[in-house]
């Protein structure tokens, strides 16, 4: 039985934000089937009482002063956007 | 003979006595670079006018006063995942090809201040996702000891520009064995250093959880010096560990007597090549006569390393390229008509075959109702894997086995089916899972390519992998051969 659906895969690219053709969308089920497939076999272990690592150090909350400091001048921050206008990057219409 | 040949620590002499200057070995470089690049294509970008400017300036310091810093002057390539200031970076992406990074990385600002000369940006596999630099979004690096075959990746640009003497030394990045493996796979020496030892802030980020930043050079000593300069708590990357920098170069004492060695017995197993357990087998009696012992040991989780890591790493990188959405820098597709079909037609034009894979499996993965199958499952198989190490490291000082299970592939080999080409990693994977150092040092030739040994260690121990990878290169010749290019 596959583990990932042609719709499913469909839905994961809408969800990471990729445009894909009919043709990725296929051989994207086909490849992420195998790979799932692959990972299932971490199911052959019990972890019932298996803490999670997220990280491997024990550092948590890391805080530093909270020092105001000077932004970056907005000359800097338009330089690598791809449109920009009035000092404000600008992007396509977000409502109809 | 090229000046490159020279330790770093010879090229310190010769400069204090201005028997050479900065500007001759930025010379070589470029000489280099002109007689080779069109065969290796090692560099995305070369910055060949600030390096000479900034040889030509270090050089006039030194009239005033003789140069202190060991690095003082030598010549470094940066993996092009590194943001420089004003140097355009692009993580081998076209989604970052006009990038014009507005800071540097910790690790440059580091290195300015011990005043390395920058000479270019490596190539590498789109945002290091791969092991062959096939996945570059701009050109295929070769490999320096045979043109058929890859430089291992994804720091294939850093490994392969030692390896042809285009540079001293460079910087790479290793998330899943991404220095170690190219490392191994151009005979040079790779260092992954601790998670959490040197700074990542500037490194685009693929996996947080597993990058480090760390040195490849053409000997060991060089690659202790590199880390020295570049290792350090830094308040800018919340994972930088707060721990006193050792000196590396001083634990180079040849001395390993009483060393205990473990060998996992999963390293040389199914898949690695007899002439790869060959050479790990000879140079574990090469460590013998230099007075270690080594027993078998077993890492039991070891199988499970590449399913954990792909899910985990996969992950991560859903998250982190995110931010690469055509609005504030990078791409934009010139075709949409509303916000959501740009970030969708950004993305789609943008990226790589093999970026988007994974971006896809990530976000699979960390997606409602599938989280706590595969994202929870792999971070507690993650725990496994990293009590594995725990438990041989009460008993053993160091883990060493192969870096790879065979020598460079060949172009083309592994393209077809990505779980082929994941296989490369193997060996590295889990010691990024577990966070610990490791090293993979030349130790010998299959059909005129090099095999690399992998010597593992404690956490914040890099001065013991230093030791033991130092003690076997002074007593093998593998470093000393030079690719015919």
């Amino acid at each position: 039985m596959s583990r990932i659906s042609e719709d499913q895969v469909k839905h994961v690219a809408h969800l990471a934000r990729l445009a894909i053709t009919e043709e990725e969308a296929e051989m994207l089920t086909n490849q992420l089937d195998k790979i799932i497939t692959f990972a299932e076999q971490l199911n052959e272990l019990d972890t019932d009482n298996v803490e999670p690592t997220a990280h491997v150090l024990e550092i948590k909350n890391v805080m530093r002063e909270d020092r105001a400091q000077q932004g970056l001048p907005r000359e800097e921050v338009l330089k690598n956007a791809p449109e920009h206008q009035d000092g404000q990057i600008k992007v396509p219409g977000i409502m109809e | 003979m090229s000046l490159f040949e020279h330790k770093i620590s010879e090229l310190h002499e010769l400069l204090h006595k201005r028997d050479l200057s900065v500007s001759d070995l930025v010379d070589e470089s470029f000489k280099r670079i002109g007689e080779v690049e069109g065969k290796v294509q090692a560099f995305l970008t070369l910055d060949e006018e600030n390096a000479r400017a900034a040889a030509k300036a270090l050089d006039d310091k030194a009239i005033q006063s003789a140069p202190v810093n060991k690095l003082y002057g030598l010549p470094i390539g940066i993996k092009d995942n590194i943001v420089t200031k004003g140097l355009r970076t692009t993580a081998a992406s076209k989604i970052l090809e006009k990038f014009d990074p507005i800071y540097d990385a910790t690790v440059i600002q580091k290195l300015k201040h011990v005043e390395t000369v920058t000479i270019g940006k490596l190539n590498m596999d789109e945002f290091a996702m791969g092991s062959s630099n096939e996945n570059s979004g701009f050109q295929k690096t070769l490999n320096p000891w045979n043109l058929d075959r890859v430089p291992g990746g994804s720091s294939g640009g850093s490994a392969a520009s030692v390896a042809a003497g285009e540079v001293l030394f460079s910087l790479g990045s290793d998330t899943g064995g991404s220095i170690r493996q190219p490392a191994s796979y151009c005979g040079v020496v790779g260092m992954k250093p601790t998670y959490g030892l040197v700074s990542r802030f500037g490194l685009i980020a693929f996996a947080s959880s597993l990058d480090q930043i760390g040195p490849i050079t053409r000997n060991v000593e060089d690659n202790a010096f590199l880390l020295n300069a570049i290792a350090g708590y830094d308040e800018m990357d919340s994972t930088s560990a707060k721990v006193d920098i050792p000196d590396y170069v001083g634990g180079l004492t040849g001395d390993i007597k009483g060393l205990r060695i473990a060998v996992p017995k999963e390293y040389l197993g199914e898949g690695v090549s007899e002439e790869v357990r060959n050479s790990v087998l000879d140079a574990l009696k090469v460590l013998e006569k230099e007075g270690a012992t080594w027993e078998e040991v077993s890492l039991p989780h070891s199988k499970y390393a590449l399913a954990t890591y792909y899910l985990l790493s996969s992950s991560e990188a859903s998250a982190n390229l995110a931010r690469f959405d055509g609005v504030r820098y990078g791409y934009r597709t010139p075709n949409a008509e509303n916000l959501i079909e740009m970030y969708k037609k950004t993305r789609a034009e943008g990226f790589g075959e093999e970026v988007k894979r994974r971006i896809m499996l990530g976000t699979f993965a960390l997606s409602s109702g599938y989280y706590d199958a595969y994202y929870k499952k792999a971070q507690k198989v993650r725990t496994l894997i990293k009590q594995d190490f725990e438990k041989v490291f009460e008993q053993y000082d160091v883990i060493v086995g192969p870096t790879a299970p065979t020598p460079a592939f060949k172009i083309g080999e592994n393209t077809r089916d990505p779980l082929t080409m994941y296989a490369n990693d193997i060996l590295t994977i889990p010691v990024n899972l577990a966070g610990v150092p490791a090293i993979s040092v030349p130790c010998g030739f299959d059909k005129g390519l090099p095999l690399g040994l992998q010597i593992i260690g404690r956490h914040f121990d890099e001065r013991t992998v230093y030791k033991v990878a130092h003690a076997f290169e002074q007593a093998t010749e593998f470093h000393k051969q030079q690719p015919q290019l």
